[in-house]
């Protein structure tokens, strides 16, 4: 093609501590295409997009805009050159009317007073050569999750944008709205806007774009032409081979379920179901991976399981006791550890000390606490034996939380888990973000926890070590477990295909 | 280097008091006022016996008061309400006190127990109001204020006045009998002939510090606390129950903040009057602000705001406005956040750092990925 790329990364790094988020990066877009990114999470999508969109700044590596090497420092940089975002979770105010969110913070004035009549008319004019009706004058708050997405985008486009880039713009839609928004996004192909995809749904990728780029641990592995390939071979591109293998030898299942779910649903607000009807045991010794992709409920059900959301339906047992109505502090005490899937969120004090990290989930008991008391002393000898045990790189037990690195704050958390030694072991992406080193070495005390009898619930984005470690494999697919999978003949593959629900959908037809 | 960490938070401080020292100078040099006079006046003054007393004794309310607010700012809870608290606390305890007749020791008690639990009780509607219906403890505790100040008027007026002949004007509760009196420290020290006794309360307002740091340090609740503090969610998975903890927190709050009218009602009053103290509840925000919610720092923050204040009397017969102790006041309130912000980020800098060079692994992989 003699024409110049729309946009052109080349070489792009960018490391965090402990984490290589991007590791030289190269990826073309040709104007007027849509152009899909795909790749696990944490694979560093994500990343890429926030530096194309001037959020964050690479560490080394160059970006073309139609040919010119720009430098973003803020996304105000990245707007004034043409390109624009649509996140995820959508930034609308919602008591505004969609012309005040589009026209927010780049209002159009007349002296001192806001154009409003120029901004409808242009507003109009967008929604009517892009072909997405859009009353300027309702509140968002009435509007539904796909209309809000088509108001995102008119906002982007509104700013002058001629590049989008759409991160995981299908996770809130429905099937109908999904539809609607590649129809949006034909025309604006049409007028000549390039489309940045960024994606983990496979066939809707292999639907929309016009080709494909596939990123994995950071590194762009392939372009592809979607005519090319089939889901399956996207999903091994995906995944690849080339990271330790987190493989289980023997069984070690025995007969004694530690852990009876039966029946479990959780609601939302507005009385949809998060989670429906879960059903499933888990054994002493067995790992119960469940797969899926992220927001199909995996939350809602580590939260009722650790008893921080309140359940609409079913029970809970552990052992043979019903602890469906128990407080957290109780389940904690009764031999449930907990993994957090976000470390800092949910999993750390970060300007503690570690000896009190340590204790986080555990205050209540031997050797944290005598009583009521802290037995600081009983804290800091266990807090030694974890960062020994687990290989806790740090200057020492009394340094804060956030001066360690991602991969080290994770050992810390495995490890007070681990050596408390629980019945039952709650643990979500307990390697997502870290470094190949720490990743095997969670996987091994995983591994080792398990030989000695730890019932362990794997929920993982990473397909890799769910099928390596699970014994016994669910999909989960809009708050429901779909399907029950051999972990030791499943492919990655095929796993894909449950989890974006395809497969479900062969099935049905 | 815990050393170096410890001055580096003290500079903050002394930083921001620099500063205002700056700031109050420029404002009397507007004003054709020597500021070399006036501070110099103001440490000649405040440095003798008898002002000491006063500081020590104007020092106590504003620690208690301060640790009051502390408390709730460990779990990010913020009393505003300690004002409305020890009001209601001091007029219904100077009330019971002037009731009864009992031996001293269990006099004083009952007085001390009254003023917990009305303070306990008026933060915990807010508490309460939090936990069940959401309502910001921002805005209930600031109403509230203004709630007590409504319901106290009308019980002083109306049942709790003492009773007076026509000609006595004087608004106030009936005078506590001298059972129920706190006893003075004077004795204890050697101290003759001061203008105002040291009042013995001090040892309350320690002996409050010394259990502030006991529970939020070393117990369970404390570590509860603190963890909801650092990180709601976190605390939550760990097995903290939040709305227990608000409603906790705001109890003990409060009791706190109900003591702080007492060294004023059972040392120098006697009763409650007209012109009782005000403004303490908001004073101990500042100061819970500026000692960093730590016991050493709120003590250290209530001698410095109380010295400013007594120290500052002088001023006015050196014909010099003593509101430019306001100023001061206020410049270190506001230069003090700034400075610790600024030591913060400095400092968790650092400790990134350290921690990467100290931990440096090496770039071999680790021994599990062949286990």
């Amino acid at each position: 093609m003699p024409e110049v790329a729309a946009v052109e990364l080349q070489g792009i790094t960018k490391r965090f501590p402990g984490v290589v988020a991007n590791d030289d990066v190269n990826i073309e877009v040709a104007p007027g295409e849509v152009h899909a990114i795909v790749g696990e999470n944490g694979a560093g999508k994500s990343t890429l997009m926030k530096i194309l969109y001037g959020m964050l700044r690479p560490d080394s590596g160059t970006i073309r805009v139609r040919g010119e090497e720009v430098h973003f420092r803020s996304p105000k940089d990245a707007i004034a050159a043409g390109v624009g975002m649509v996140h995820q979770h959508f930034m609308l105010a919602e008591n505004l009317t969609v012309l005040e969110n589009i026209i927010l913070g780049s209002e159009p004035t007349h002296g001192p007073m806001i154009a409003f009549g120029d901004a409808r008319d242009r507003v109009k004019e967008l929604s009517a050569t892009y072909g997405m009706p859009l009353d300027p004058d309702r509140l968002v708050e009435d509007l539904s999750v796909g209309e809000r997405q088509r108001a995102e985008i008119i906002k982007v486009l509104y700013r002058g944008a001629r590049i989008l880039i759409l991160d995981e713009p299908t996770a809130v839609l429905v099937p109908q709205e999904v539809r609607e928004l590649f129809g949006n996004l034909r025309d604006l192909k049409r007028e000549g806007v390039t489309v940045i995809y960024i994606s983990h749904k496979l066939d809707e990728v292999l639907e929309i774009a016009d080709s494909i780029t596939v990123i994995r641990a950071g590194r762009t592995v392939a372009t592809v032409n979607p005519g090319d390939v089939t889901t399956g071979q996207l999903a091994e591109l995906m995944v690849g081979s080339e990271l330790p293998r987190p493989e289980t030898r023997e069984s070690t299942v025995t007969d004694t379920v530690e852990l009876t779910v039966e029946g479990l649903g959780v609601k939302a607000a507005d009385g949809r179901w998060l989670l429906r009807d879960v059903s499933f045991t888990v054994h002493r010794g067995e790992i119960l991976g469940i797969a899926g992709v992220e927001g199909n409920g995996q939350a809602q059900l580590l939260e009722a399981l650790i008893g921080v959301t309140p359940i609409a339906a079913g029970t809970i047992k552990l052992g043979r006791e019903d602890i469906t109505t128990w407080s957290t502090e109780a389940r904690r005490d009764a031999g449930i550890g907990y993994i957090p899937e976000d470390r800092h969120e949910e999993g750390l004090l970060l300007a503690a000390p570690l000896w009190e990290n340590a204790m986080l989930g555990h205050q209540a008991q031997a050797p944290f606490a005598k009583g009521a008391w802290i037995d600081r002393k009983g804290a800091k000898r266990q807090t030694e034996a974890i960062v020994s045990q687990y290989r806790v790189a740090t200057p020492g037990i009394r340094a804060a939380a956030y001066a360690l690195s991602g991969g080290n704050q994770q050992k810390l958390i495995v490890g007070r888990e681990m050596i408390a030694e629980p019945k039952v072991l709650l643990a979500a992406q307990p390697t997502r973000g870290i470094d190949v080193g720490a990743q095997a070495s969670v996987w091994d005390a995983i591994r080792r926890a398990r030989a000695a009898g730890l019932a362990l619930l794997l929920i993982s984005a990473d397909l890799e070590e769910l099928i390596g470690l699970s014994d016994t494999l669910w999909v989960i697919f809009g708050g429901r477990l779909v399907a029950k999978v051999d972990a030791s003949k499943v492919t990655p593959e095929e796993l894909g295909l449950y989890m974006t629900g395809a497969k479900q959908r062969e099935a049905a037809s | 280097m815990k050393v170096r960490r410890a001055a580096l938070w003290l500079l903050a401080p002394i930083a921001a008091i620099a500063f205002s020292l700056l700031v109050s100078s420029i404002a009397l040099l507007l004003i054709h006022q020597n500021p070399f006079t006036a501070f110099g006046n103001m440490v000649k003054y405040g440095t003798q016996g008898n002002q000491i007393i006063s500081i020590i004794n104007r020092a106590a309310p504003l620690f208690l008061s301060a640790v009051a607010v502390a408390i709730g700012f460990k779990m990010n809870l913020f009393n505003i309400g300690v004002e409305g608290q020890y009001y209601l606390a001091a007029l219904l305890a100077a009330s019971v006190g002037a009731a009864v007749h009992l031996p001293p020791v269990l006099h004083v008690t009952l007085i001390l127990v009254t003023a917990m639990t009305v303070g306990a009780v008026w933060a915990g509607i807010a508490g309460v109001l939090k936990v069940t219906r959401g309502v910001s403890e921002v805005i209930s505790t600031i109403m509230l204020n203004f709630i007590a100040t409504g319901i106290g008027s009308y019980l002083l007026l109306n049942y709790l006045k003492r009773p007076t002949a026509a000609s006595d004007l004087a608004t106030r509760t009936r005078e506590i009998p001298k059972s129920g009196l706190f006893p003075s420290l004077d004795k204890l020290l050697g101290i003759t002939n001061p203008n105002e006794p040291l009042s013995g309360f001090l040892l309350v307002a320690i002996a409050v510090g010394i259990a502030y740091y006991v529970v939020v340090w070393r117990t369970r609740f404390g570590f509860n606390l603190r963890a909801t503090g650092l990180n709601a969610q976190a605390a939550r998975v760990s097995g903290v129950n939040p709305g227990a903890m608000v409603i906790q927190t705001m109890l003990i709050s409060g009791a706190v903040a109900g003591l702080v009218g007492m060294l004023y009602l059972l040392s120098f009053f006697h009763a409650y009057t007209l012109d009782f103290p005000t403004g303490l509840g908001f004073s101990g925000i500042a100061i819970a602000l500026v000692g960093r919610n730590n016991p050493v720092g709120i003590a250290a923050a209530s001698l410095l705001f109380a010295f400013l204040e007594v120290s500052a009397q002088i001023l006015d017969l050196n014909g010099i406005p003593k509101e430019v102790i306001q100023i001061m006041q206020g410049v270190i309130i506001l230069s003090v956040v700034v400075a610790y912000e600024l030591v913060r980020r400095l400092v968790e800098a650092q400790d990134v750092r350290a921690a990467a060079q100290r931990t440096r692994e090496p770039a071999a992989p680790l021994e599990g990925v062949a286990a």
